[in-house]
């Protein structure tokens, strides 16, 4: 039913993504899809690496991890943003299409009041993607 | 934006870098979680001391209007007077420097590492940061500047052309407009540009080469090495933000004012303190609103526009105005600046202080003081040019149009006294009586259609306020994020509404004036700072493939 899998991972808090990961990987195997794990960084150093090349080895990493732990197939995708913070969700949108991704599982977080001012990144990439897309509570 | 796949692991794609090799880790220091429903991740120390003291002074201009005035109204003055050398010193090394570095061989070296490309096309990249340094300025000092030097403040003694009794002295005209015109693009030239330039270089060279935070103390890692992560560095990342949100807020507070006056001027919409704060608020609720939508949604976009307008209102005047007269202004202002730049930046032994003094070195210690702003936004958007590229882009361009725009604007105005002085309505706010807020709509009164340009005018001066305060709480909030640039979306809210509030709070209660002056006298610790940052950049390039 799916052959792409994509999984956007936020690096620094990989602890609140223990759920969706399992069920990305899961999911690839009752259907023998493979994942891709999508990143998005700024070009400017953060605790993730001095630039995006460290980020990008970090994602590789994971992505080797998860494969080798699940059996299914791997790789990664990293977007360099100008400005992560607003521009996640075009970026995730957008790299939907790139990779051909046909099922996205996304981890987000509980509903809060915020969701009523600016809406959560899952929910806005179900609103607007083509692809199906799970969201998993964190 | 730019994607990469990566299935085996990929080298640094973006070429070799000198990468500094530091112990510490961005965002070691910061505290992350949530306050109620909404999620925060600051600098320890940088966000709450810059945030408590910016509230503490703004209490003591509150409570002790008299004194804050007092003290704050003489230091300013004082500083200019009795530092003029200094800073105009200083002011000549950081241009020597930067032509230096445009013909050395480290004018090779590419920020962000050899093979990076640029983030932004030259358009976009020239905008947001013309925008952001000086694009308000030229809205206020564009007719005021020229006309002053020609007829009153007598640069290297050039003699007024208008006496006494206001009749025109023949034989000082053509000396005097081109010394106007000459003395005003010394301040809006090369200079003001260097000062950017040297703060944004250091910034991006430490950030995207060297891999250490983009935030102020990074460019101090050859002087002052580890101990930047202390306390040295919590120092100068507060003074950073500290000058830039007073520097924001005082300049909201007055563009409040010189934007309502020219609502009464043009409309008959009363001046008053309720139409300043309404208009503070709908600023601010335009930057928030840019701010929300980030860098290339909002902020790109306004300064795309903004220069767009501002373009089209600079043809109107070149055409509508004595066009031949304008070209020629053009080339002899640029002649006479040429010829001028010297004794004009002669720091000692000079006679017109009232020219270096009280221009100059105070627009001197105004650009150094918001040179941590500028230079940071700058940076952030220079990755992928070359030393070179940026400096010649950084410093020469800005400076022709800066020139051209006060070449129409001066020209036009100058043109307008000199030829018809009764009716020029520039001499009534310039000369006669000195209301420079008025001086922009007092020159487009002399062409047609002037009720629409005179809106025109309001909307840029209302725009280029907002593309300052979106950008400054751009930076504000990555400054005190301990140089992250993806910290929480209230946290950029939270600054660009505190900048708003802190302008009314001080339009309301008093105390613009004092707390500008303050702000401006940060320019004299941060031009000993700036002078640091020259060794530091050299220290920096000589590491790096070329």
């Amino acid at each position: 039913m799916f052959s792409k899998i994509m999984v956007p991972v936020d690096l620094k808090h990989l602890d609140r993504m223990q759920k969706s990961l399992q069920a990305a990987a899961d999911l690839a195997r009752l259907y023998s899809a493979t994942v891709c794990y999508v990143g998005v960084t700024s070009a400017e150093p953060s605790e993730l690496g001095h630039g995006p090349g460290e980020v990008a080895d970090r994602l590789a990493d994971l992505t080797k991890t998860e494969a080798a732990k699940h059996g299914h197939g791997g790789a990664s995708h990293l977007v360099i943003s100008h400005d992560p913070t607003t521009e996640l969700d075009k970026a995730l949108h957008e790299t939907v299409g790139e990779i051909g991704a046909d099922l996205v599982i996304m981890a987000t977080h509980i509903p809060n009041v915020t969701d009523y001012i600016w809406a959560s990144h899952g929910g806005s990439l179900a609103l607007h993607s083509r692809a199906s897309v799970m969201l998993v509570r964190g | 934006m730019a994607g990469q796949d990566n299935t085996q692991g990929i080298p640094v794609p973006e070429g070799s870098a000198d990468i500094i090799d530091t112990d510490y880790t961005i965002g070691q220091d910061n505290i992350e979680g949530q306050l109620g429903p909404f999620g925060f991740d600051i600098h320890n120390p940088v966000f709450i001391v810059s945030g408590l003291t910016i509230v503490a002074f703004v209490f003591y201009a509150l409570a002790l209007p008299d004194q804050a005035g007092a003290v704050f109204g003489w230091l300013r003055p004082w500083l200019t007077s009795t530092f003029d050398w200094f800073f105009l010193g200083a002011a000549n090394v950081f241009v020597l420097f930067c032509l230096f570095l445009i013909v050395s061989p480290w004018g090779s070296v590419r920020l962000g590492g050899k093979e990076a490309a640029p983030d932004y096309s030259y358009m976009g990249w020239f905008a947001m940061l013309f925008a952001a340094g000086m694009g308000i300025g030229l809205m206020f000092f564009g007719v005021l500047e020229p006309v002053y030097h020609m007829a009153i403040s007598e640069p290297l003694g050039v003699p007024s052309p208008i006496g006494e009794d206001g009749a025109i002295i023949p034989e000082n005209v053509e000396a005097a407009r081109k010394m106007g015109l000459a003395a005003t693009i010394y301040h809006w030239g090369l200079h003001p540009w260097a000062i950017y330039a040297v703060v944004a270089l250091a910034l991006a060279l430490f950030t995207f080469n060297k891999g250490l935070p983009l935030t102020i103390r990074s460019a101090f890692y050859p002087i002052f090495g580890e101990a930047i992560w202390g306390w040295v560095g919590h120092v100068i990342d507060i003074l950073a933000v500290f000058a830039t949100l007073f520097g924001l807020a005082t300049s909201l507070g007055f563009g409040a004012q010189q934007a309502n006056a020219g609502l009464e001027h043009v409309f008959g919409i009363p001046n008053n303190i309720t139409v300043q704060v309404l208009l503070i608020t709908a600023i601010t609720a335009v930057a928030l609103g840019s701010v929300l939508r980030g860098l290339d949604g909002g902020v790109k976009v306004l300064s795309e526009i903004n220069m767009g307008i501002a373009a089209l209102l600079l043809v109107f005047v070149l055409l509508a105005g004595p066009t031949a007269t304008i070209v020629a202004d053009f080339f002899s202002g640029l002649g006479a600046y040429a010829a001028g730049i010297l004794p004009l930046s002669n720091p000692v032994g000079r006679a017109d202080t009232g020219y270096m003094q009280g221009w100059t070195a105070f627009y001197w210690a105004w650009w150094i003081s918001w040179s941590p702003f500028v230079g940071m936004f700058i940076a952030r958007v220079s990755r992928g040019r070359t030393v070179r590229e940026f400096i010649i882009c950084v410093l020469i361009i800005p400076s022709l149009v800066c020139v051209l725009w006060m070449a129409v604007f001066g020209g036009v105005a100058i043109d307008q006294v000199l030829t018809n002085p009764a009716a020029s309505s520039v001499k009534t706010y310039v000369i006669d009586s000195y209301v420079p807020e008025l001086s922009l709509f007092a020159m487009l009164e002399g062409l047609p259609l002037a009720t629409i340009t005179s809106v025109i005018g309001i909307i840029l001066v209302v725009v280029f306020f907002v593309t300052s305060s979106d950008s400054g709480s751009l930076v504000i909030d990555t400054i005190t994020a301990g140089g992250k640039v993806d910290a929480p979306l209230p946290q950029r809210v939270f600054w660009c509404t505190f900048e708003g509030a802190v302008a009314i709070v001080l339009l309301v209660g008093g105390g613009l004036g004092a707390l500008q002056a303050m702000v401006i006298s940060t320019g004299l610790p941060f031009t000993v700072v700036l002078l640091l940052m020259c060794w530091a950049i050299l220290r920096g390039l000589m590491s790096e493939a070329r």
